[in-house]
């Protein structure tokens, strides 16, 4: 591990640099190579040798490195041409850049993992490996996932990203980040918060702040998420003295200023719900009635079965289980996790065989393991119960 | 060193000794069952013999092409399969013995009763690159 290199800095510097070497006329991927190789080298030189000024380091290390691959692909008297058309080098730091770079990355030509891949390298700063690393591929499928996507938006003008409207793809592919969680060295979910965290600052838009806030909520559960043993504990039997009450505090401000910009969104709502849960000191002291009428805001966005499932358990905890099973009637019996719903209600209903059978049945349909294994302990929980109940 | 992939089967390997469903274990037999796993797992790594691990859905399907300009036929999820991979273990290891020897514990993963399933795992040898020194 580098832990003299400031890998934080190099992280913020990297769409900054990437943004220069466009303005002095670079092409947006023969920059974010040249950005690449210059971080590469920070991260093995930078440990015996740290630079005085380290944006003044990359920029240069990143614009020879561009111009040495520019100089052996093209002819001389283009390079020429390049040089001369190279303007004075100006402020480096400037936020329409680094939002047009988010804008870039994340555009609608890309399919979603590609652009998860570009923004984590280009607008995030990591390398390639420790992207590769996050989501368990090989460097070298993670290296063609990133150049197949820079391939992809080489003709879409760089200055012009920003204005197209992208802003819903970005929050899209910081949200996919932040949900992918953590496995190895990078955590993914902090890296998407810091780049919410550097979108909210560049734009005036509330749902920015909405998912920021959504984020933060989430974050704020995860000590609390798993136990020693590493096994999932749901979110009413969670130890909420665990649970990060400044990251909270933060998450729920952002959310409050966002909310009376009077602009309502499906962030701001699906925060809203963290929020509240977030609110209640236990799990009994949740107000499961305004959790339901958010559901409704939610809904109004668009029907979604995943959003009715959900809305299905609050109406469940609001109105009493059975109330819930006539809500979780109307909701598409394929989508993920709908057994599982179905086996909690079940069982808050007092039908303990029904319940036991839908929890053995929801760990084969499970979608991870960790949900995998809590079904089954559920499974075996309310079998044991009825064992019990059985011989008494 | 030689590659080894322990299979475990949903169905199609012959019976477990100890083949009881893990949601009628006692709670308490099903923490020790995924304790040991993750234990044993973790131990592979500790002894530099562990490659990968992986865990499959039971759901699937199979698929065919079905000529050029046409979608691909489906079929499934496996209804009827006879044979059914839950998951498996990739270990690398200095002998057959030794595989066998891990494949031994793995399938002594207490079950129900806190008894071992001893249930049957397929291992099987990977096909490598040729040698260098062929004599």
């Amino acid at each position: 591990m580098d832990d003299d290199v400031d890998e934080e800095l190099l992280r913020e510097l990297t769409p900054v640099v990437i943004s220069v070497l466009c303005r002095r006329g670079a092409d947006f991927a023969s920059a974010e190579d040249a950005v690449q190789e210059a971080v590469l080298k920070a991260l093995s030189g930078w440990h015996d040798d740290p630079p005085r000024d380290p944006k003044g380091w990359l920029i240069t290390t990143a614009w020879y490195a561009f111009v040495d691959h520019t100089r052996s692909e093209t002819a001389r008297r283009a390079r020429e041409e390049r040089s001369e058309a190279e303007p004075p080098s100006g402020p480096t730091e400037d936020a329409d850049d680094t939002l047009q770079l988010y804008a870039l990355c994340a555009h609608s030509s890309l399919t979603p993992s590609s652009a998860v891949a570009l923004t984590l390298r280009a607008v995030g700063g990591l390398t390639t490996k420790q992207i590769a690393d996050a989501y368990l591929v090989p460097e070298a499928t993670m290296a063609q996932r990133i150049s197949r996507a820079k391939r992809t938006v080489s003709d879409v003008d760089f200055t012009a990203a920003g204005d197209v409207g992208e802003l819903g793809t970005v929050m899209h592919t910081l949200y996919l980040v932040f949900n992918e969680g953590y496995s190895g060295d990078i955590d993914l979910a902090a890296e998407a918060i810091r780049l919410a965290r550097q979108l909210s600052s560049m734009v005036d838009e509330p749902e920015v702040g909405g998912l920021l806030a959504l984020m933060l909520l989430h974050h704020a559960r995860r000590p609390a998420r798993l136990g020693a043993d590493g096994r999932l504990i749901p979110l009413a039997d969670q130890d909420r003295e665990l649970w990060d009450s400044s990251s909270i505090a933060e998450g729920v401000g952002i959310l409050r200023s966002a909310l009376a910009r009077d602009r309502l969104g499906p962030y701001q709502a699906q925060a809203a719900i963290a929020a509240l849960h977030a609110d209640a000191p236990t799990v009994d002291d949740t107000d499961w009635v305004q959790i339901v009428e958010w559901y409704d805001e939610l809904m109004a966005f668009g029907d979604n079965p995943v959003v009715r499932l959900n809305r299905a358990v609050a109406v469940g905890e609001a109105d009493g289980a059975a109330v819930g099973l006539a809500e979780l009637a109307h909701v598409d019996r394929s989508i993920p996790r709908w057994t599982a719903v179905a086996a909690h209600l079940r069982e808050r209903n007092g039908e303990l065989e029904t319940a036991a059978e839908l929890y053995a049945q929801a760990a084969l349909e499970a979608p991870n393991l960790l949900e995998r294994d809590h079904q089954t302990r559920q499974a075996a929980r309310v079998n044991h119960l009825l064992r019990r109940s059985a011989n008494r | 060193m030689a590659k080894y992939l322990m299979l475990k089967h949903y169905r199609g390997a012959p019976e477990a000794v100890n083949d009881v469903p893990m949601d009628q274990w006692h709670p308490d037999e099903v923490d020790a069952h995924m304790e040991y796993m993750s234990d044993f797992a973790k131990r592979l790594e500790a002894t530099g013999e562990f490659v990968d691990g992986q865990a499959l859905s039971p759901t699937g399907m199979w698929v065919r092409s079905d000529g050029p300009n046409r979608p691909p036929l489906t079929d499934g999820p496996f209804a009827e399969t006879k044979d059914l991979i839950a998951g498996w273990m990739v270990i690398d290891v200095d002998s057959e013995e030794r595989a066998i020897e891990l494949a031994g514990e793995l399938s002594a993963a207490p079950g129900a009763g806190g008894e071992p399933i001893h249930e049957w795992l397929e291992v099987r040898p990977f096909l490598t690159g040729p040698e260098t020194v062929t004599g």
